[in-house]
């Protein structure tokens, strides 16, 4: 029973891991760069969120504030790209990775004036109470993150594979200039799919804000969601998914049967054996090329 | 307009193209060996941050700038080289031998972790590197038994030769022990650029491809370069190590990994100047932050993350307007000047590029 328990609430974490994992997997899918910030747009999503909904700033009920919180970043994440990522178009990735790092400096900074550096939780209706299933206590706002997780997953599977925009962004991080020729409109398809997981990261931040206290450094939570891009193989959306629920798996157990000091090391040491011995990941999406 | 008349390899590779050059270099040597004649304690203690972030900045430069391989776990290597230089004063081996040592150990351990970590490209290394830097904090910590573990550790006072060297007490004699270091690292870096493995190194950098159809063996190649690399940022983490006069597991974070890549970005990738650039910006801010502050909203009011929040946007306007770093600038202004009027707008401009993905290889 207790293994069960952990695994749960290991699950509940993975999925937030795998949401913001998502978010980096969009970016990379479309446009072959990786936002380092996206941590930080989980962060500021969750801000944006409260800031509509709780009591003491904008005080709207949460089923109009959460649309409207994904709507906002939506637009947040499209501006950027239009105002900031479109000027580094066609140069190296290591430009965009220190860009994003530094945008992730800038957007704690900015959180931290703007909501400061107490931490806040959401008065979400998903926070209240608790499910009982056989002896496994499982919080309502975890149920409703691994189903959101799980659906969301499941509709960009569906959006990258089958639509006609999804397959133009995939196009379009494949070879830009074959992309132009096609008639792809490469610069707005980038800029939507900035806005795309800017949205994302908005639902992951108010899910992660349901369960728990947020403050402008919860960004930093990327880094882990970062080992489950990586450990699922960068590029693969399920993939994402499943190495957020390893990592988020792991570290309960890791906590549990492990020495202290040792537990917090299991996920990056599981993501640099991932590296070593299968340096795409598990869901490998390279392939060679054949002529 | 200076023009140089090549009619040699020698004249080619030579340190220094002409007099004028070499009498800049020589006059900011000179100028450098009477700074503590000219600066009082607190300002030569800054000057001798700035060299150490130098040095620091000289070692990732050969990795990010010359070999093309962006690393944000440097502050890991920093971390190795100080509590190598510690430990082995500890154990009773003399500063002289214990310090050049402590950088090759550093080394070393750069070169055993590069093998599987270089097979990686682009963001899967970036990624790997910033996992070990987080790695490091935690094995600081579960090593205690020598590392000293959260508690943390002082650097005893240096002694080469019976000549004593301390930071606090001796600041001119610290700063002329760093400044020593610094020279010597830049020469050997200067000088790297010119043998065949520092040619290796850029072309590397500049396509794997072509590097590997001119012989040059591509993962090995690397593996030097992180090793080189790591060697000159070990001994940075040593002098920091005797800068700070205490350091813990928390003292090289991720956040000291990120600042050191980020320097040499505003600095100007690939050159020596770029890492001297970037270090004085990194060691001044927060001086020049406080000062604006204090002048702006008063003294007293804290404004937490304003440091990393505004080197963030310096940042961000760095890479939009000038990729090039401070150096770039740099340049552009002494060519304008140079081929004055003849300078054109488009000289410096690159070219048009596509990207292709990286899963398709």
């Amino acid at each position: 029973m207790e293994v069960l328990q952990l695994l749960v609430s290991g699950l509940a974490n993975g999925c937030v891991y795998g949401l913001i994992a998502l978010g980096f997997v969009l970016i990379y899918k479309a446009t072959e760069a990786v936002n380092f910030a996206q941590g930080d747009f989980m962060m500021i999503g969750a801000f944006v969120s409260l800031g509509l909904t709780n009591a003491e700033y904008m005080d709207l009920p949460f089923w109009i504030a959460a649309p409207l919180a994904i709507s906002i970043m939506a637009v947040f994440g499209y501006l950027l790209d239009l105002f900031v990522l479109r000027h580094l178009f066609g140069q190296s990735q290591t430009a965009v990775v220190i860009l994003t790092i530094a945008m992730g400096f800038v957007l704690r900074f900015v959180a931290g004036l703007i909501w400061g550096h107490e931490p806040q939780t959401l008065e979400s209706p998903l926070a209240l109470g608790d499910l009982q299933l056989g002896g496994v206590v499982l919080g309502m706002a975890d149920v409703a993150i691994i189903i959101v997780t799980f659906l969301m997953t499941f509709f960009l599977y569906q959006f990258f594979q089958r639509t006609k925009l999804g397959l133009a962004m995939q196009a379009a991080s494949q070879n830009q200039m074959a992309a132009y020729f096609m008639g792809i409109p490469v610069k707005r398809v980038q800029g939507l799919v900035w806005g795309l997981s800017g949205a994302t990261a908005a639902v992951a931040g108010i899910l992660f804000a349901s369960k728990g206290a947020i403050d402008p450094n919860a960004g930093l939570l990327g880094i882990k969601a970062f080992a489950a891009a990586v450990i699922g193989g960068f590029g693969s959306l399920p993939g994402a998914l499943a190495g957020g629920l390893i990592v988020g798996v792991i570290e309960p157990f890791a906590a549990r049967y492990l020495a202290a000091g040792y537990s917090q090391i299991a996920p990056y040491a599981l993501l640099l054996a991932v590296l070593v011995f299968r340096p795409h990941g598990l869901f490998s999406q390279v392939r060679v090329k054949k002529v | 307009m200076r023009i140089h008349f090549k009619t040699s390899y020698a004249h080619d590779i030579r340190l220094f193209p002409d007099r004028w050059t070499l009498s800049i270099y020589g006059s900011l040597l000179v100028l450098a060996f009477a700074l503590p004649y000219l600066l009082d304690e607190f300002f030569l203690g800054e000057v001798t941050n700035v060299l150490i972030w130098a040095i620091a900045g000289l070692g990732l430069m050969l990795l990010t700038g010359q070999t093309g391989q962006a690393s944000l776990g440097h502050a890991a290597f920093l971390a190795i080289g100080c509590y190598a230089n510690t430990i082995l004063i500890e154990q009773g081996v003399p500063f002289i031998i214990a310090f050049p040592l402590a950088g090759i150990l550093t080394g070393l351990i750069g070169v055993i972790i590069a093998i599987p970590v270089l097979r990686l490209h682009g963001i899967y290394l970036a990624i790997a590197t910033i996992a070990l830097s987080v790695l490091a904090d935690d094995i600081i910590v579960l090593t205690e038994h020598w590392s000293g573990g959260v508690s943390g550790k002082f650097p005893e006072m240096i002694t080469i030769f019976g000549f004593e060297i301390e930071r606090w007490s001796m600041p001119s004699r610290f700063y002329y022990l760093v400044l020593v270091v610094t020279i010597i690292c830049t020469l050997f870096y200067r000088n790297l650029l010119r043998s065949p493995l520092g040619r290796a190194f850029a072309a590397v950098r500049d396509s794997e491809v072509s590097a590997t159809a001119m012989g040059v063996h591509i993962a090995r190649t690397k593996g030097k370069a992180f090793g080189l690399s790591c060697m000159i940022t070990g001994w940075a983490g040593a002098l920091m190590g005797y800068y700070a006069g205490t350091f813990n597991n928390e003292t090289f974070s991720l956040v000291i990994s990120i600042t050191l890549l980020m320097m040499i970005v505003i600095g100007g990738l690939g050159s020596i100047h770029g890492a001297f650039f970037g270090a004085v910006v990194v060691a001044f801010l927060p001086q020049a932050l406080s000062i604006l502050k204090d002048n702006v909203v008063g003294s007293g009011v804290a404004i937490p993350g304003l440091e990393t929040g505004v080197f963030g946007m310096i940042l961000i306007l760095f890479i939009l307007f000038e990729p090039m770093g401070i150096y770039g600038r740099w340049l552009k202004i002494r060519t304008w000047f140079e081929l004055f009027p003849f300078a054109r707008k488009d000289m410096f401009r690159r070219q048009k590029s596509y990207l292709k993905t990286e899963r398709l290889r």
